[in-house]
């Protein structure tokens, strides 16, 4: 089995978010960027299914060369070998577009992205790239088996969850679940060092779509003071003639 | 030209998100001069939508689509904007919504934008705000394609009563083996529990609960408020309670009218998930804890006392409200 893990970069989720250039762009200064906690999840079942099943788990991210770092610590966590689209990624069609391209070149069995990134939560990635090669597609993933052509995934849905099965190729946007978090590995020295020597190709971008662009930013309102009060009767009084919610 | 809404329906009845995101749509199309038309499947009271400002639905009533299939349903999605030549698409934020969206997305080489929180600010060129970052931002993003996506964020516009005079047409769209080839084998599904998503409200429980054991009260206050209940990543991480319930920037996002915090200390991640949300309650005994200088309302105080007393305060108030 082929497996491709989408890999894409995003602030550390502790980061602060600031813009700049008259509110138009995101604010790099001082963030620190790491693998998008969903891919996390998938890089790591991916490496379930190299260890156990045999698989050879590639990786790719659309992006310049600031994204290697970020792709160096996926290939230190155990992939096999990575492939960067060498453009700064504009909008989920415009990525979804670089990766089909790869895709199809690679003949991928199982493509491994993520529910969402945590930066522009755009959560579409995943299903237009199936779309655009009429790949099966199983979003909200917390749960993979393959036997054969056939998988079996598990899904969130709202207030459950739901178990599919379909055929290969197949696309997933998984999120946590997929592995337990305990299951998450830490890059180790060795990891790291072998990193250095596995293949990162760098390819040049496809003429692709750019359906959306996000034209200017804001932050939210600053918070007023928060009102404290002593007694739950007070809270419901509260809760009922001011907030009106219940 | 028209707007077409996808309306969600469970077990034939509509969501409350299905009146939403028609008033949302009925908004758009009074911007664009033109109707809105809405799809449902399987849906009973299509009529209940004219209350909303649609004009016309389309009811699909196909024994293969009573349950949702994320590819079937976006082609019979596609074949409606063909045949209403229907420029812009709406949908929810419901976890089928942002699996249909992205796929109908591919199939019409439209722009989706999802989270969106307000009517367009301009229809030319087609601009919206919708949140990114976790909610620690906005954006004004433009679609530039010919057909356009819109995902609403749940809670964000509310339903607007505009009353139209509605026809009903029944909607067979052409379907094939291949669009069913995910197949659902088994759905688990609490009964009559409001799901993080749907709910109005939402009571939320972190590490200083203490223990699974000590979730009974959150349980009950749920349940007094009709409110889903909700943890902290690390509840979840320890098995004191299902992954599901998992909000914040890598669980589930949450936007209710009400959110209540127990013992929750409103780390970065959590605020970044639950911060939607209308009104914040906060019960923590430290009166340092970080999430007091996001929300609205809090008691400084030991949880297992004030929840119980919390718990009883609301019976009396229900009961004189009912
Ligand atoms: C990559 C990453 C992603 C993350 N994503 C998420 C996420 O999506 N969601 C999330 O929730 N977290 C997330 N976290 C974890 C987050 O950083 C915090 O660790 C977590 O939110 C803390 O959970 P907590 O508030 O329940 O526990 P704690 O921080 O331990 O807080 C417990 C609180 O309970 C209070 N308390 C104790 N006893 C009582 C009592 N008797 N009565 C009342 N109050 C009491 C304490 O004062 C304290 O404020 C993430 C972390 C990382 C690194
Ligand atoms: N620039 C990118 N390069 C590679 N994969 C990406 C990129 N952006 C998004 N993805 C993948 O698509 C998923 C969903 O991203 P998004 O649609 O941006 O929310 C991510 O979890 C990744 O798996």
């Amino acid at each position: 089995m082929k497996i491709l893990v989408c890999i894409s970069n995003v602030p550390d989720t502790t980061s602060k978010i600031n813009f700049t250039e008259g509110d138009t762009q995101f604010d790099t200064n001082g963030v620190q960027f790491v693998i998008n906690p969903n891919d996390e999840f998938g890089l790591t079942r991916a490496m379930w299914f190299k260890e156990k099943q045999g698989a050879t788990v590639h990786i790719a991210t659309v992006g310049d060369a600031s994204v290697e770092p970020t792709m160096r610590k996926a290939l230190a966590i155990g992939a096999d070998e990575g492939i960067r689209i060498n453009a700064v990624p504009t909008d989920g069609f415009f990525v979804a577009e670089q990766l089909a391209h790869v895709i199809k070149e690679g003949a991928y069995d199982l493509i491994i992205a993520g529910r969402e990134s945590i930066d522009y939560n755009g959560g579409m990635v995943p299903g237009i790239l199936a779309g655009l090669l009429g790949m099966n597609f199983v979003n909200t993933c917390i749960g993979l088996e393959v036997e054969g052509d056939t998988a079996t995934a598990l899904r969130e849905i709202d207030g459950g969850k739901e178990k599919v099965t379909a055929q290969l190729p197949l696309v997933i946007g998984g999120q946590k679940g997929l592995v337990e978090e305990s299951d998450l590995k830490i890059p180790n020295m060795r990891g790291i060092m072998m990193a250095r020597k596995k293949a990162l190709n760098v390819v040049e971008p496809i003429g692709a779509t750019t359906a959306t662009a996000d034209k200017k930013f804001e932050k939210p309102e600053p918070k007023g003071a928060v009102k404290l009060t002593e007694s739950v009767d007070e809270l419901v009084e509260l809760l009922h003639t001011e907030a009106k919610v219940i | 030209m028209s707007v077409l809404v996808y309306t969600e329906s469970e077990n034939g009845k509509f969501k409350k998100s299905a009146f939403e995101v028609a008033s949302y749509a009925k908004s758009v199309a009074d911007q664009l001069g033109t109707s809105a038309v809405a799809i449902s499947f399987s849906a009973d009271e299509n009529n209940s939508l004219g209350a909303y400002g649609i004009s016309k639905v389309l009811s699909v009533s196909n024994d293969q689509l009573n349950s949702f299939n994320a590819e079937a349903y976006a082609k019979a999605i596609a074949e409606a904007v063909e045949r209403e030549g229907a420029d812009v698409v709406v949908f929810s934020s419901s976890s089928n919504s942002k699996y249909t969206a992205p796929l109908l997305a591919a199939k019409l080489k439209a722009g989706y934008v999802p989270n969106v929180v307000e009517s367009p600010s301009s229809t030319a060129p087609f601009t919206v705000k919708r949140t990114a970052f976790s909610n620690k931002g906005f954006a004004h993003t433009e679609i530039s394609t010919a057909k356009k996506i819109v995902g609403v964020s749940n809670n964000s516009f509310g339903i607007i009563e505009n009353s139209a005079d509605i026809t009903v047409e029944d909607f067979a769209p052409a379907l094939s083996d291949g669009d069913f080839a995910v197949q659902s084998v088994e759905v688990d599904k609490v009964a009559g529990k409001v799901s993080i998503a749907d709910a109005e409200i939402v009571v939320s429980g972190g590490r200083g609960l203490k223990g699974p054991e000590n979730w009974g009260m959150v349980e009950e206050l749920a349940e007094v408020l009709g409110a889903a209940t909700a943890c902290s990543k690390p509840v979840s991480d320890m098995g004191w309670r299902p992954h599901s319930e998992h909000v914040g920037q890598t669980g589930k996002p949450v936007a209710s009218n009400l959110y209540i915090a127990i013992g929750i200390s409103g780390a970065i991640q959590h605020l970044a998930g639950v911060s939607a949300s209308k009104t914040k309650v906060v019960i923590n005994n430290d009166p340092e804890a970080p999430f007091f200088k996001a929300a609205d309302y809090g008691i400084v105080g030991d949880a297992f006392e004030v929840v119980p007393q919390l718990i009883e305060k609301l019976r009396e108030f229900k009961a004189q409200n009912a």
